[in-house]
């Protein structure tokens, strides 16, 4: 297979979403996410009504990509953390086994010390959960629900 | 990579436009995005050049509707065209589940069809990926100008594999939604065979 899928379940994703609904609380953040690194949001917690997650996961995970590409240049193996400081809001993103980003946006009313100590903690409980879930996703007998689409349901959807 | 959602119910997947520089990829995505209901489209987000080049890449995410329960949300992307950010498009294709290669029909572009097609290939082959087994469809762009190729000799130069083929305008939206139309459903059947 080309292509491994990413699949999320509801037992895991429920475990997912406990620790970014702590980081939150935890870290005084605003929004909390993750993404994976292809620019698929995972979960997102906080204030998140007002922005557009969808771009931000894609911007993201590209912002990571590109800066993974400078690592490889430079033969580093990752730039796992990167903090960006603007006036009134700061992003903190942090690569999690390599595997997911996990964002803090937060303002004044948290700091980077805090966020950090926060990320690192909450990144080892994602680390975990992400681990089961692979395994999870390798056990055979997963079926996927598309298997059993049919053609007629793939031309359905163009039907318009 | 496509990414199954069992939680929210989602399937989403990734689209990438390649081809030559200025052969109308980021054109295709905007006339995309133009024409799409707003309830079925995110924001369109350009990261380009001062002059309007893409840089970095453009992306538009979409929703078709369900299949089974599942929505199914396709995010498209293009990459940068220009030769010298190679570097760049590497990463964009990264997670790729389909592919559509923009080839402009202009006589004077052939070889840079030519060079691009060879480039997806093999970086492409550098993600692990290969051109004959992903999705991939191809459109010939800008068939309004004066100064075109004939399809046919398009087709020998940058479609061997024979895969699905579109003529297009994509300023006018001529054979846009055709285009990508045909790499959704061949990625959606890569999906149901398990792929």
């Amino acid at each position: 297979m080309v292509n491994p899928q990413m699949v999320m379940y509801e037992e895991e994703f429920n475990q997912i979403q406990v620790v970014v609904d702590r980081l939150v609380r935890e870290a005084n953040a605003k929004v909390v996410f993750i993404v994976d690194k292809n620019g698929q949001l995972i979960a997102a917690s906080g204030e998140v009504e007002n922005i557009d997650t969808t771009s931000l996961a894609s911007l993201t995970a590209g912002n990571i990509a590109a800066t993974g590409g400078i690592a490889k240049l430079l033969r580093e193996n990752e730039f796992a953390t990167q903090f960006h400081e603007g006036e009134k809001a700061n992003i903190h993103i942090q690569l999690v086994g390599n595997r997911v980003i996990l964002v803090v946006i937060f303002d004044s009313k948290s700091s980077l010390g805090l966020v950090r100590l926060r990320v690192r903690k909450a990144s080892d409980e994602l680390n975990r959960v992400f681990e089961s879930l692979l395994a999870k996703v390798a056990e055979p007998g997963g079926d996927s629900p598309f298997a059993e689409i049919t053609d007629e349901d793939i031309d359905n959807l163009f039907n318009d | 990579m496509s990414f199954i959602n069992y939680m929210a119910r989602e399937i989403n997947c990734k689209i990438v436009y390649y081809g030559p520089g200025l052969c109308g990829k980021t054109t295709n995505l905007q006339y995309i995005y133009e024409r799409t209901n707003p309830d079925a489209k995110g924001k369109m987000i350009s990261l380009a050049t001062e002059t309007e080049r893409t840089l970095f890449f453009d992306f538009l995410p979409l929703s078709l509707g369900e299949i089974r329960g599942f929505k199914t949300r396709f995010h498209l992307y293009t990459v940068p065209g220009q030769v010298f950010y190679d570097a760049s498009r590497k990463l964009i294709l990264k997670g790729v589940d389909g592919v559509i290669f923009v080839a402009d029909s202009q006589i004077e572009r052939l070889e840079a069809n030519q060079e691009s097609v060879d480039n997806l290939r093999t970086n492409l082959a550098e993600q692990g990926y290969s051109l004959e087994k992903i999705p991939y469809v191809i459109q010939y762009n800008k068939r309004d100008l004066p100064n075109v190729v004939d399809v046919k000799e398009l087709h020998d130069l940058v479609n061997p594999m024979n895969v699905p083929e579109y003529e297009a305008v994509a300023r006018t939206g001529v054979g846009v939604f055709e285009t990508l139309k045909a790499v959704s459903k061949l990625v959606l059947t890569e999906l149901k065979r398990g792929g």
